[in-house]
Parts: structure tokens; C-alpha cells; sequence
């Protein structure tokens, strides 16, 4: 079984820089880390790949220095890795980033697709369902569980607010993994020896079929960033001290606040 | 020696000094005040004061030391000997509202502060100046003052020492109500004994601390920790040694086995990755470059599987990764706690080459008292904490265990030339140990300081000696 996993890289912290003028997240490859949601997915990818042999190949689409993801799964447990790079790519919005996976990920092949279930920068947890779109494959999102019924079907189960899904879905197909499903391992120092020789290759929109460069990037999407701005922040919290029965006017807040109901 | 309990007059003149929202008796006093974290030892004060400047501490002092009043001084109680527990009643000064952070001074990197500001606060105030205070306990909401009054340790001493380290200066109020100045900004000092490093430690027996002015460092750009699992107790605690010899010293070398993250996650509810290995290190290494991190941590990884017979070693980088694998090594006192009825503890420190012989020392007791005793240490340092499970055991068997399991314990810590406690102190608790493993002269010493100090031993009376 041929498994792809697709991962970010995402600013470290929460104070990212906005480019003002095209309202684009500025990376400069400085302070970055792995989308931590994707950790659950390359964990989903490695467990099924100790229970069938499964052979597991990470991609990312970023800049030249997203290759450090790429290295650092590796290091966990991906047998090989892909990077898309291109400035042809640069200002891709959701639409664009999923068809540009689609694209690199038909070429190399696969019999399931993982991705995170969200990034932690952009956020929409729409890329993964979008490129089973592109690709025409099934797809699950907020996995939990996985595992395989036979040769051709995985049986998985998902969780949300209100209920629990088992199912059953054919391969080859798509599932997002949700946060906290596994506990994802850390990188190895061995397996950082062990790999040190594996090859990363870079793809730019030459290596894919469709070569129209209108149809990635900036120039590729149809969402328009009218204007970017930091939220605004909740006022801070409230101090009450030396009360006389503190816990009645914890209570009474709470009611005020709807958490409780006051009868 | 017989101690006055505080009447009506007494807290009239308390009223005055600290204010009549600041001065509780009886049932007003919260059940907290009668013990510490461990809740070994139990007694209620007489009167709470909260202590609210240097002026009222003053007056109270020299009033309790005419009447013989015991002063029993509190930080955020988190102590695990009782140090902090009135076991003559009296009064319990509780430091926590002096909690203001007074001047960070850039050009001498000093940090002067009350001493109620808690650990936590310290930390965030100098971190987002790139400034760095180095001691590490586990308890980030204790208070300075405690950590002064035990000499805490923690996590970082490997490398940065301990909380002695880390105090250049001083101001106490002495038994008699006198406030003096010792050490200061400065950075070194020999001028004569060190009054300063002898309240250090003293666990509130000798003075009160009313200010600190503290060691500050430029803070490291990073940090990295490794997880290494090994094969066996004997594998990790033989390579930690090797590990701290290596070029590059740690910050930190815990130890732990498997156990011990398995307390930790049924406690937190969460698990750690790689918890199937029978005992682990965890290292962590800082430095003043990110380059320079990332090459010591090459460097000991390579050196820890290849001539320490680690199976591996593992990358703990980020937030998110620090948080998962740190925050369940934070939590073993109290997953311990939350496995059984009672602990009670021992947090012994011995010559690091000792700690293989001395740990299957307690597996042996364990077997023979029949008490679950898990335990963990900070390695790095030679300290262990070793609990005492009581499970169901009715209370006296439980009294009789620990105490044959204790009188063990402290007899082989002291045939490996190790000492009664690393970093928790004597407090209460661990009296008998300390008297019956000091030398005599030097009992004889101590107790000449505490008289020097303290002619009446008004100050929190029957602890330490
Ligand atoms: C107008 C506009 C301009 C933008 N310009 C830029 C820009 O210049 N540069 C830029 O980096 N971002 C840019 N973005 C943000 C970018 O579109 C999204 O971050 C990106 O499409 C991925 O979406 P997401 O982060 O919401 O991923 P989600 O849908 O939340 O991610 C879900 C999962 O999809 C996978 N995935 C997501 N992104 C990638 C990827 N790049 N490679 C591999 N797998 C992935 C991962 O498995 C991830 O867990 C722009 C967004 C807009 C709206
Ligand atoms: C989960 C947990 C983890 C811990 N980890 C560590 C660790 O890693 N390293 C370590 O060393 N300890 C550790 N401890 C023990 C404890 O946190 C320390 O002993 C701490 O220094 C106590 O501070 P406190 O403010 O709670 O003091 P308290 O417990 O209130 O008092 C301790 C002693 O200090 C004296 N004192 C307090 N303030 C003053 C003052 N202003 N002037 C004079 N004397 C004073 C008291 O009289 C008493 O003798 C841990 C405890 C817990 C519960």
C-alpha cells in the first residue's frame, strides 16, 4: 500500500506578519515549525504502516525552506519526500494550494491520502476535502481511528460534536485526522542517521500535467483579500476582591453570562 | 521551652499593625493553614496575619520575641516537610500579599523582589526582557521566599545550580524586630561570613526575608530536550554520569521508569510517545545561539546511542512537544498522590556514581516492607524523590512501615555518603534523620546559629534541629 501524507510548514508563533499591500502572509522560513495537526496524520500514516508494510511518502507545497518539514518526517517515519516549490505557486489560496497538491499527488500515486485536519495558520480545513475533489477520490474528514478491513477498504471512524461514525471506504480515497487522535511520535535520532542520504526532490509546475501557470498562485485563485487585520481582542478579566460572599457573586456572573441558569 | 499563646491584647496590637482585614483567628482561618502540600503534619495557628509590609513585620517581631509568641512564617505552602506548619501554634505570617516585583536593573541584571511573588512571575517578568533567572522547581506557584527559605532546586541545577546560586542580596527582619541589608548588587563577596547564604535555606528558623535582589542571566535562545529511552534502570542511570561528562553540560538529567509516565498519564489523561521503554533520561541542553543548541544536541545524541547504549534518541523542539512530554514529568508528585491514600517522602542526594547500587537498594525494601514505593530523580544532581505508597493499609501498619522503610532508607542514602535532603529541606519531617546523620559538632553549630539568631526560638520553633 502507497500512502501520501501532506504537511505544512506554519509560523511558530501566533504573531505572524502580513505583507500590507497583497494583504500574503509573509514567510521567511525563520521560526517555523510543523502544522501540529499533522502530526496526528503522519502518526495515523506510521501505525498503519507497522500493522501492512505500507510504504509512506510525506509532500509539502511551500517555500525552498519547507524542505525542513519534510526532513523532520523523515525523522519520524516517512520513507520518502516530495517538495512543491515554485514562486509560480506564491499567493495560492485554498483552491489553488489543493489543486496543485491534487496535481503532484496523482503524478506520484497513491492508495490513501492523509492530511491534517487543519492548519493552524490559514486555518480552513479545506484543502484535504478539496484535492479528493480534484482527484475524484472519496474522502472522510475528522478521523480518529483507522485501520484496514481487507486489501481494498479501510474501516474508520470519525468523531464530532454530536455523534461517532464507523464506515467502511474504498480505496484508493482521502481522510483528514483530527487533533488528538494518536499520540504523535517524536523525530529520531537514528532514523535522522538513517535517512540522512534519502534524497528530497523539489517539483515546480513543470513536473505537473496541467503546465498553464494562470491556474496556480495568486493568478489561480479566486478568493480576493479586501482587507487583513489582527481580531479584536475580548476586554481582559475582571478582578473582585476581599468580597463578602465571593461565592455568590461567582455565581451571579455566571448567570449574568448565561454559563448557568440562576433558578 | 514554653511559648505564650496570643490572648485579645496580642491581636489588638496586630489589628493595629497589619490592618483588622489582615489578622484571622479560630474558625476564620482556612483548614490550608494547618498543613502543607503533603499534609503530614497538622496544627492550626493561633492567629493568621497576612503580612503586608516590612514596618508591620518589624513591630511584629519584637512584640513576639518579648512575649515568646511563635512566628511561623508561609509562603504558598507548597513545601513537602511541614516546614511551614505552626507545630508550637502562635502566629503564621503569611508572606504571599508581599508579592510586588520591585526593580529590574538592566545594567547589574539584578531583580529585586518581594518575597511573595510566586516562581511563575519571576519567570514572565525577566523572560520578556530576554533576561533569564534560572532556578527551576516544579512548583511554579510557590514563592520566593520559599524557595530562598529551602534552597530549592529543580530542574535547570546541572547546569545553573540552585536558588542559592541565584540570591546575591537580602533584607530580613531578624527575631528582635531588626532589619538589616545582607549581600546586594554585587556579584561577588568575601567580606567576612556569609550571613546571606546562611538565611538560605534556613527555612524560616533564623529570619525573616522581606526582600531579594537576584541573579539575572541573558536568556538562552533555546532550549532542546531528549527523550532517551534504555533497556534498563542500571543502562540509564550508568550512562547519566557519562552524559553530564560529555563536552556539552546539560541543564537538566531526570530520571524516570516506565512507571512513572504511566502514574503521569492515567493522571493527566494523556499520554506521552515512547512510553514503552523500561527507563529513560531526559536531558535538556541550552545555549546562547540556536546553532549552537542544535549542534550540542547532534552531539550528545550521537554520543548517548553509540557509547551509552541508548535505543534512541528523541527530539523534543517545539511548544507543543515540550508541553506534552514536560508537563507529565511536572505531574509525577501528584499522579503518585492520586495513585494511593497517602505519600510521604524522601528526597535524599548522593554522589551521582552511587544512585545505581542505592535505587535497587529501595527496589529490595519495597519487596521486603511490602510497600509500593515508585520514585524518579533529578539525576543530574545525584537527587532522588522516593515515595511511600500507603494504599489501604490501616494506620498503624502504615505508621510502622514507613517508619522501618524511612529509618532504611536514610541509613544506606548515608553508607553512600549522601544526605538527608536535596532540595526540600528538613522542616519537620525529616528532624530525626538529619540528627541522627549529622556529625555531633556540627549539630552543636547549628544550634549555636539558631541561638545567635534567635536567643528565644521564637522563630518557627521546632524545625530543622
Ligand atoms: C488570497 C490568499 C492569498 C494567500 N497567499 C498565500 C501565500 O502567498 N503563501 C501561503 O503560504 N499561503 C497563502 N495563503 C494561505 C493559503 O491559501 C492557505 O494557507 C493554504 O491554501 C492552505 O490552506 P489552510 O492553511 O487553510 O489549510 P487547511 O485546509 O486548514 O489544511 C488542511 C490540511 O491540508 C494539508 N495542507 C494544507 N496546506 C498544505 C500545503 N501547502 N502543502 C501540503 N499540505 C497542505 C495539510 O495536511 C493540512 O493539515 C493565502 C490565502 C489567501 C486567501
Ligand atoms: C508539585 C511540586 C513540585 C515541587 N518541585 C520542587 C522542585 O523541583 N525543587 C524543590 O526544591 N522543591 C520542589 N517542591 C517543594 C516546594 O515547592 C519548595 O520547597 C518551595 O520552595 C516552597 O515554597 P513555598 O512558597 O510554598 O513555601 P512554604 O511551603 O510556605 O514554606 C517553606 C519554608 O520556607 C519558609 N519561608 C517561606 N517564606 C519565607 C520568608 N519570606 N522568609 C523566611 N522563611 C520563609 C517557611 O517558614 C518554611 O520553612 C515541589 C512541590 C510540589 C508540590
Amino acid at each position: 500500500m502507497k500512502i501520501l501524507t501532506c504537511i505544512k510548514q506554519v509560523p511558530a508563533s501566533s504573531n505572524v506578519d502580513v505583507d500590507p499591500e497583497t494583504g500574503v502572509l509573509i514567510r521567511d522560513g525563520k521560526n517555523v515549525k510543523m502544522n501540529p495537526y499533522d502530526l496526528y496524520a503522519l502518526e495515523t500514516a506510521y501505525l498503519l504502516k507497522a500493522r501492512s508494510g505500507a510504504h509512506v511518502h510525506t509532500v509539502t507545497m511551500g517555500p525552498p525552506s519547507a524542505a525542513d518539514v519534510l526532513r523532520e518526517a523523515l525523522m519520524m517515519g516517512s520513507d520518502g519526500a516530495t517538495l512543491l516549490s515554485d514562486p509560480r505557486f506564491a499567493g495560492a489560496d485554498v483552491l489553488a494550494t489543493a489543486y496543485a497538491l491534487s496535481q503532484m499527488l496523482r503524478r506520484i500515486g497513491f492508495d490513501l491520502i492523509i492530511c491534517g485536519k487543519q492548519t493552524t495558520d490559514g486555518d480552513t480545513a479545506q484543502v484535504g476535502p478539496e484535492i479528493a475533489e480534484f482527484l475524484d477520490v472519496p474522502h472522510v474528514s475528522y478521523v480518529r481511528d483507522v485501520d484496514l478491513r481487507d486489501d481494498k477498504t479501510l474501516r474508520i471512524r470519525t468523531v464530532d460534536d454530536r455523534h461517532e461514525d464507523v464506515l467502511d471506504i474504498k480505496l484508493p480515497c482521502l481522510i483528514t485526522v483530527d487533533k488528538d487522535a494518536n499520540t504523535p511520535r517524536l523525530p529520531s535520532f537514528k532514523r535522522k542517521r538513517s535517512t540522512r542520504d534519502i534524497r528530497i526532490e523539489t517539483w515546480t509546475l513543470d513536473d505537473l500535467s496541467d503546465k498553464e501557470a494562470t491556474h496556480y498562485g495568486l493568478r489561480g485563485s479566486p478568493t480576493q483579500v479586501e482587507s487583513i487585520f489582527p481580531p479584536e481582542r475580548q476586554a481582559t478579566g475582571r478582578i473582585h476582591s476581599n468580597l463578602e460572599n465571593p461565592g455568590k457573586t461567582l455565581f451571579d456572573i455566571l448567570v449574568e453570562q448565561k454559563w448557568l441558569r440562576g433558578d | 521551652m514554653t511559648f505564650s499563646t496570643v490572648n485579645r491584647d496580642d491581636l489588638k496590637a496586630f489589628i493595629e499593625w497589619f490592618g483588622g482585614n489582615n489578622v484571622l483567628t479560630g474558625d476564620t482561618i482556612d483548614e490550608e493553614y494547618a498543613h502543607d502540600e503533603l499534609k503530614t503534619v497538622h496544627r492550626r495557628p493561633d492567629a493568621l496575619l497576612k503580612a503586608t509590609d516590612e514596618a508591620a513585620i518589624r513591630r511584629l517581631l519584637a512584640y513576639a520575641n518579648e512575649r515568646g509568641i511563635p512566628v511561623t512564617v508561609r509562603g504558598s505552602g507548597t513545601g513537602l516537610v511541614g516546614a511551614c506548619v505552626p507545630v508550637e501554634g502562635g502566629v503564621v505570617l503569611d508572606m504571599t500579599p508581599m508579592n510586588k516585583i520591585l526593580d529590574l536593573d538592566k545594567d547589574n541584571l539584578t531583580l529585586d523582589v518581594e518575597p511573595g511573588v510566586l516562581l511563575l512571575d519571576i519567570a514572565e517578568h525577566v523572560e520578556k526582557e530576554g533576561l533569564f533567572y534560572a532556578p527551576d522547581p516544579g512548583e511554579k506557584t510557590a514563592t520566593i521566599g520559599g524557595n530562598i527559605a529551602t534552597n530549592a532546586g529543580g530542574m535547570r541545577a546541572v547546569k545553573y545550580g540552585v536558588t542559592r546560586d541565584w540570591v546575591l542580596g537580602l533584607r530580613v527582619v531578624l527575631a528582635d524586630g531588626t532589619a538589616m541589608d545582607l549581600g546586594g548588587k554585587v556579584v561577588k563577596n568575601s567580606s567576612g561570613y556569609s550571613l546571606k547564604d546562611l538565611i538560605v535555606g534556613s527555612e524560616g528558623t533564623l529570619a525573616v526575608i522581606v526582600k531579594a535582589t537576584l541573579k539575572l542571566i541573558p536568556a538562552p535562545a533555546k532550549a532542546i530536550s531528549l527523550l532517551m529511552p534504555f533497556s534498563s534502570r542500571e543502562a540509564a542511570l550508568v550512562a547519566a554520569p557519562k552524559l553530564i561528562a560529555h563536552t556539552t553540560l546539560p541543564t537538566a538529567v531526570e530520571f524516570m521508569e516506565q512507571d512513572m509516565w504511566k502514574y503521569s498519564e492515567s493522571f493527566l489523561g494523556k499520554n506521552i510517545p515512547h512510553d514503552e521503554h523500561a527507563a529513560y533520561l531526559l536531558a535538556t541542553y541550552d545555549a546562547t545561539t540556536e546553532g549552537a543548541v542544535d549542534e550540542i544536541v547532534e552531539c550528545a545524541s550521537a554520543f548517548a546511542v553509540d557509547k551509552l547504549d541508548a535505543h534512541d534518541v528523541y527530539l523534543i523542539d517545539t511548544d507543543d512537544r515540550k508541553q506534552s512530554v514536560w508537563n507529565a514529568r511536572g505531574a509525577f508528585l501528584e499522579a503518585v498522590k492520586a495513585s494511593t491514600t497517602e505519600i510521604d517522602e524522601c528526597d535524599v542526594v548522593l554522589p551521582r556514581s552511587q544512585l545505581p547500587g542505592y535505587l535497587s537498594f529501595i527496589q529490595d525494601l519495597s519487596e521486603s516492607t511490602d510497600l509500593r514505593i515508585p520514585y524518579f530523580g533529578h539525576v543530574g544532581d545525584g537527587n532522588l524523590h522516593i515515595y511511600l505508597c500507603r494504599d489501604d493499609l490501616d494506620e498503624a501498619t502504615w505508621k510502622e512501615k514507613t517508619a522501618i522503610a524511612f529509618d532504611a532508607m536514610y541509613e544506606e542514602a548515608a553508607k553512600c555518603q549522601g544526605l538527608v535532603s536535596g532540595e526540600h529541606g528538613i522542616g519537620y519531617a525529616k528532624k530525626t534523620y538529619l540528627r541522627r546523620h549529622s556529625d555531633a559538632r556540627q549539630l552543636e553549630l547549628m544550634e549555636a546559629v539558631k541561638t545567635a539568631f534567635d536567643p528565644k526560638g521564637i522563630l518557627n520553633p521546632k524545625k530543622i534541629l
